[in-house]
Parts: C-alpha cells; sequence; structure tokens
C-alpha cells in the first residue's frame, strides 16, 4: 500500500518535472531532411527551447543561418493549404535579440541577406541589447506572446546568468506559448540546460556551381542533445531557399546542380556561370 | 539680499523684506550697502537658478492647469477657465494656490482676471486679488504708467506729458496717443484695460485628453497607486472611446505632496485606448526606470494624458484571428519599446541603393510598418548572393589574388589565414557619383574557404584606372 502511494508520488513528481509532449502533428514543423526529421520523431517541436550552438566563433554565420532556416521552417505555410493553414503556420512574426557587443565581432543582421535565405525582413523584429540580462528578460517577453512564429535569443559565449534555472524558464514559457524559442550560443562553455534538443553547427563546404563558384549554404550538424529520443546523430545538410526546406546532398562526389533549361554537366569545371 | 555685476560694478538686485526694512533697495552700489549695514548677507545673482525655480513652481502648478506659461523673470501665467468648478470657484482657487506656494516659502502675488495681460500687469504693479469680467478698467486705473514697461525716452515723454497713471491715457483718444508713443505702447494698454486678450504660449503640449485624480490623503502604496491607476486609465480610454480616438503618446504626471512632480511617458506603435494595454505599457515603463518612482511623503494627485491623436475604429470583437495575432505583435513591440527604447527594437525597411551598407534602413518597430514595405525578392535557383552578417564598417584583409581583377586566392583576416576553395565574382558596384564623398568602384567576390566558410571580400579601387591605393575588405559572411 505504501510502496503504491511512494510510486504515484514519484509518478506526480515526474510528470512535473517532464513536460507532456503532445503528439499532434502541428506541435511539430519538419526541417525537411529525411535523417534529422526521423531522429526526431516527425520534426521540432514546436513550444520548446532548442538550443543552436556554434561550435566556433568562424561558424557564427553558418549557426545564424541554421537558425534562420529553423524560423523559416517554422513558419511556412503547408503547401496548397492557403488560407485553411493551420493557426501555428499563420503566425509569421519573428523576434530575434541579439548583443550590441557581439555585432563587433560577428557582423550585424543583414536584411538582403536574410532575404536571400527566404525570409522576408518584413516579418523580422530586431531587438539589439547590451547584456545577458537585458537579453533573457527580453526572451522572456516575446515568447509569452502567442501570436509570433519564432523566437530567437542569441548570446555569445557564456554567462554566468544563463544558467539550467534560466534555461528551464524560457523552456517553460515556450511550452507555455506553444512557440518555438532557438537559443542561438556562439561557442559556450559546456554547461547543464533544459533544452529540448542541443545542435551544433559548423559550415560545411558547399557543392560547387558552374564555374567553382559556392554553392548553397551547407551546413555540418551534430545533435548534442535529444531529451525524447537518441543523440550523437551527425548530418550534413543544405538550406534550399525554394523549396524552404533544408535537404541532405548526395553524399558522393560534389555534383552540379541539375537545372531544367541547361544540359547537365559533368566535370564541374566550366569558366562561366550564369549569375544575377 | 543678491548683488549682481552691472558695468563693472557690484549693485544690489533685489533685498527681502527685513534688508528693506534697514533701508536698503535694489540699484544701490554693494560698497553703499555695507557701509550702511555692514554685515549684510550678500549673495550674487543666479539667473540660472530663477529659471530652474520657476520652472519647477511651473512644474508645479500643472495640478491646476495643463496651460501654464512662463512669464519671464518672476511670472507665471496659468489659464484656469474650464478648471476652477474643481477647487470650488476662482476664490477657493487662488487661496489653495497661495497657501501652498506659501507653504514652500516663496512670497507671491495672485490675480486673477479675464485677461492675460490685465492680470499679469496687477500682479506686478497694483496689487492681489480677483477682477470680474468688465471691471479691469477701473482695477487698473490707479496704476503708474510705468506698467506700461515702455522704454526709457517714452517714459520721460509720458511723465512730461503730464500723463502719470493709466487713468490719465484709458480716456484719451487712441490715435494721438498712438502717433506720438507709438503703436505697441496701444496695444499694451488695451491689454491692459481688457479690451483685447493675447493668447497664451503654453511651456508644454496641452493634452487632447487627460484625465486625473486627487487624493485628500497622499498616497505611496504601490497597490493604491495601481488602483488609482486602474481608475485613470479606466476613465481616459472611455473618454477616447466616446470620440472613437486613439492615442500614440501617453504621459502620466505624478504630483508629490511636497511640490515635486514626476513625468513618465509611453509610447504606442498604433492608436491605443485598451485599458490593459495602456495599463501593461505604463507597469513595464515604471519597472524599467533606472531612477524609480518615488512617493516621498505621498502622491496628492495623478494625471494621466493621451497625445497624438489618431481616429481608431470602436473596439469591437474581430472574428478572424490574423487581426488579433497583429494587435498581439503590436502590443509586445510597444512594451518592449517602453522597456529598452525605441532605438533598441527595430525593423527593417529596404532602400533604393546598390551600396549594400545602404541597401536597408533600421528603424524603430514602434514608427514603422514593416510587413507593408516591398523588398525584391530573391532569384530563384541562385545561392545566397548577399551575406547574412555584415560588417560594419567592412574590415581590411590581406589577401593575395590576381591582378588585376582576379578573385583572391588567400586572404588574412583577425591572422588567420584562409585558402580560397571556390570563388565566384567580381560582382561590380559602382560608387554613388552624386553624393559628397561617393568612394570608390568596389568589386564583391563571394569566396569560400577549405574549411568550408563562406566569405564576401571587395577590393575597393580598380587597377589604373582609379587613384589610390588597392584594398581589399571582408564586408560579410555567409551562412
Amino acid at each position: 500500500m505504501d510502496a503504491r502511494r511512494h510510486i504515484h508520488a514519484l509518478r506526480k513528481v515526474i510528470d512535473a518535472v517532464q513536460p507532456a509532449v503532445p503528439a499532434s502533428a502541428e506541435s511539430r514543423f519538419a526541417l525537411g531532411a529525411n535523417g534529422p526529421d526521423r531522429a526526431l520523431g516527425g520534426g521540432l517541436q514546436r513550444g520548446a527551447l532548442h538550443e543552436i550552438i556554434a561550435a566556433g566563433q568562424p561558424d557564427a554565420a553558418a549557426a545564424a543561418g541554421f537558425c534562420a532556416g529553423l524560423c523559416i521552417s517554422a513558419t511556412r505555410r503547408a503547401p496548397g493549404a492557403g488560407a485553411r493553414a493551420p493557426a501555428a503556420a499563420r503566425r509569421h512574426g519573428v523576434v530575434w535579440i541579439r548583443q550590441v557587443y557581439g555585432e563587433m565581432e560577428s557582423g550585424k543582421l543583414y536584411p538582403h541577406g536574410l532575404r536571400e535565405m527566404g525570409m522576408p525582413p518584413g516579418r523580422l523584429i530586431h531587438i539589439r541589447l547590451k547584456d545577458a540580462t537585458e537579453i533573457l528578460r527580453a526572451g522572456m517577453e516575446a515568447i509569452g506572446c502567442k501570436a509570433l512564429g519564432a523566437v530567437v535569443v542569441e548570446i555569445p559565449g557564456s554567462p554566468k546568468i544563463l544558467d539550467l534555472t534560466a534555461t528551464r524558464r524560457l523552456s517553460l514559457a515556450a511550452e507555455k506559448s506553444g512557440v518555438p524559442l532557438f537559443l542561438l550560443r556562439i561557442c559556450p562553455q559546456a554547461e547543464g540546460s533544459a533544452a529540448t534538443t542541443r545542435w551544433q553547427i559548423r559550415s560545411a563546404p558547399s557543392r560547387a556551381l558552374e564555374a567553382n563558384a559556392p554553392g548553397l549554404a551547407a551546413f555540418d550538424i551534430t545533435l548534442l542533445r535529444h531529451r525524447a529520443g537518441p543523440a550523437g546523430q551527425r548530418w550534413r545538410l543544405e538550406w534550399d531557399r525554394d523549396a524552404q526546406l533544408f535537404r541532405e546532398p548526395a553524399l558522393s562526389r560534389p555534383v552540379v546542380s541539375l537545372s531544367p533549361d541547361r544540359p547537365a554537366a559533368s566535370s564541374g569545371k566550366e569558366e562561366w556561370r550564369r549569375a544575377g | 539680499m543678491v548683488t549682481t555685476r552691472h558695468n563693472n560694478a557690484m549693485r544690489v538686485a533685489a533685498v527681502d523684506r527685513r534688508a528693506a526694512l534697514l533701508g536698503l533697495k535694489a540699484g544701490l552700489a554693494l560698497a553703499d550697502a555695507r557701509a550702511r549695514v555692514p554685515d549684510i548677507d550678500a549673495h550674487e545673482h543666479q539667473p540660472e537658478a530663477d529659471q530652474a525655480l520657476l520652472a519647477h513652481v511651473a512644474d508645479w502648478c500643472d495640478r491646476y492647469t495643463p496651460v501654464v506659461a512662463e512669464d519671464l523673470p518672476d511670472g507665471l501665467t496659468l489659464e484656469i477657465s474650464g478648471s476652477t468648478h474643481l477647487f470650488g470657484g476662482e476664490a477657493a482657487l487662488m487661496a489653495d494656490l497661495r497657501g501652498r506656494l506659501k507653504g514652500f516659502g516663496l512670497s507671491v502675488r495672485t490675480v486673477i482676471a479675464s485677461t492675460t495681460d490685465c492680470a499679469r500687469t496687477l500682479a506686478r504693479f497694483g496689487g492681489q486679488g480677483l477682477v470680474a469680467r468688465g471691471e479691469e478698467k477701473r482695477a487698473c486705473a490707479s496704476l503708474p504708467v510705468g506698467a506700461l514697461q515702455l522704454d526709457q525716452d517714452r517714459m520721460v515723454a509720458l511723465r512730461r506729458a503730464g500723463l502719470a497713471r493709466i487713468a490719465d491715457l484709458a480716456e484719451r483718444p487712441r490715435k494721438p496717443l498712438a502717433a506720438r508713443f507709438g503703436v505697441d505702447m496701444i496695444e499694451r494698454l488695451s491689454g491692459i484695460l481688457g479690451e483685447v486678450d493675447r493668447p497664451l504660449s503654453p511651456r508644454r503640449p496641452i493634452p487632447e485628453f487627460s484625465a486625473e485624480q486627487r487624493f485628500a490623503d497622499p498616497i505611496g502604496l504601490a497597490e493604491d497607486i495601481g488602483a488609482a491607476f486602474d481608475a485613470l486609465s479606466r476613465d481616459l480610454c472611455e473618454t477616447l472611446e466616446k470620440y472613437g480616438k486613439g492615442g500614440r503618446r501617453f504621459e502620466a504626471v505624478f504630483f508629490r505632496a511636497d511640490g515635486a512632480t514626476r513625468r513618465i511617458q509611453a509610447l504606442s506603435g498604433r492608436p491605443l485606448r485598451d485599458r490593459t494595454a495602456l495599463k501593461r505599457l505604463f507597469t513595464t515603463r515604471l519597472e524599467a526606470l533606472a531612477d524609480p518612482l518615488d512617493p516621498g511623503f505621498g502622491f496628492d494627485m495623478i494625471r494621466l494624458s493621451a497625445f497624438g491623436m489618431e481616429a481608431a475604429a470602436p473596439a469591437q470583437v474581430h472574428f478572424e484571428r490574423e487581426h488579433a495575432e497583429e494587435e498581439a505583435v503590436a502590443d509586445l513591440i510597444d512594451r518592449l519599446t517602453a522597456r529598452y527604447g525605441p532605438a533598441a527594437v527595430e525593423c527593417f525597411l529596404p532602400e533604393e541603393s546598390h551600396v549594400p551598407e545602404r541597401a536597408a534602413r533600421h528603424v524603430p518597430a514602434i514608427s514603422a510598418m514593416p510587413w507593408k514595405s516591398g523588398w525584391p525578392e530573391a532569384l530563384p535557383g541562385e545561392p545566397p548572393l548577399r551575406p547574412l552578417l555584415m560588417l560594419c564598417p567592412a574590415q581590411l584583409v590581406e589577401t593575395v589574388a590576381m591582378v588585376p581583377d582576379g578573385p583572391p586566392l588567400r586572404f588574412r583576416w583577425r591572422r588567420v589565414l584562409h585558402e580560397i576553395a571556390r570563388a565566384e565574382g567580381p560582382e561590380r558596384i559602382a560608387p554613388e557619383w552624386w553624393r559628397k564623398e561617393p568612394g570608390q568602384t568596389r568589386d564583391y567576390y563571394r569566396v569560400e574557404d577549405t574549411q568550408g566558410h563562406r566569405f564576401w571580400l571587395f577590393r575597393c579601387g580598380l587597377y589604373g584606372r582609379e587613384a589610390g591605393e588597392i584594398r581589399w575588405y571582408i564586408h560579410g559572411l555567409f551562412a
């Protein structure tokens, strides 16, 4: 009798600590690439905290690009759904909170660059603040707004204030509002975090276009941590802006992208590429 | 006693009552004054301090009416028509004002009259009290002509003509007077006699709508202030609703019992008249104050005003969710702006320029409608041609590149050498020659190093065609 009561009490505690995982399709969004989507069980959870980590300072742009891709994936309309798209996809405002100091190191968000990634810059509310305390506070305020499509909180380094409690708080707030929260961190030290998933991002060489031009944005991503499944897998992904999804490029030798109006090239050694 | 330097001599500028009893008066040389009363307490005149005090008193006078005008150097004019009933009539208002100012240790002379000039002249030269409409002429009759505040020459001329009092001038035909003493003298005269009224120029913009609450006992507890604020925002929002308006700028004025006033402003991105949103906006604003609201011995009045009126559709329940979501986002922008200031919360607007750093503008989100702006579409099938992160300003790099216009082979940035594996370019961007300092032609290259990092480099200047040194810069980072 006593044992049963104990187990009941423990269950309650576990329920309180572990977030309930809603299973509906609307609570997840797919990345588009098969590997990660399968590992995540259909996609990233919407009302949750996801930590995106740049492996080093030079990978800051890649991590920001991956984040932008996730924001777009979270707010994209299902093809053909039109006006009857699920409510979660109709919210498209994105709040991106950055530290002014970090801009010296890794540069400012460039709206035309966002546009080139596929996010209309008009959707973005860009907040620039002094320190991590302000950023976390603004992040809490923003994640409370259910009408947003996604919130990005970018914090360089490892400030003391960003501890397990702070991430737990963000995570709970995201769960409450159902808005995905991406915590973008540039080379942090390893530490405890209440994030649902944690990703490490590195830039990867792109598949060259004709005339050896740099191709689509490419990432080398590692799923460091996943609360509801296995972790540790590594993928190489490409962001396809036109389709608004991530893709796994063919793993064999770099190939030239096929185009319907041009003959498929084989050598990748052309002198010219039509650009612009 | 207060002294001032006049023509290189220290002279007495003003005396207090006790000094006056000792026979001292303004205009006396300091040396003479000291000879008469050796241990006189003399202070140098500080006009700035006087002005600051006057401004402080003017702020405090806001409790009687929002229309307060400064009448330098030592006067204030209040437009009280419409607010006397709050104090139980003109006489009661004046008694209240006098009593409180005396409590602060100031000596005041007050006059209520139906025109500005009449009131201020009487206060300065006559006595005090209430002048009913139509009584101006009688009240001012005995004033000296000095009350006209004319220059020395004309004063002498008036005295020579035997005109010593206002009454002497009041009954004379105006035209000959104007011919002799100038039109401005006639204007002043008719102002004093209450024949014409001059509009006041108030110190602060007058709110279009406001609500205020006075407390018999000053309140200081946060809950009390919150409750009072609730009531005020309800009143204000109801009024706004009645007129179909919404405010873009709100101001709360807290009048402390000891005479200090504190003004707190909050901005809104859209015409606002929602009570809860207004309350939340001010709560955020108050939390973000660097020096928090200090109730001291309590506030005895709070006023909430709305400025920048715009028409707002009557509130109704929206069945489409889209609209409610837009409202919620606007609300969030308002709150974040209230906390971190308009410059910290921004959005982007496109600009017509090919120079990359000029092609977009950062504007406060509170003042713009970013989702209505038109950005060019990205070309389908192309990789990203503009970097996600831009370095402002562009940073100098050392490169090895083919001359004159080949892509770089390797470059050194922040002491790290990057070997270039892929490159595309140049994308030539000409300087905007119509500007004052157009700069040089830039050739942009998209490059990728062997590690897979993508950069946006440019060469500034053309070999053999543009003067000056050729330099390479890094301008952005691609994802």
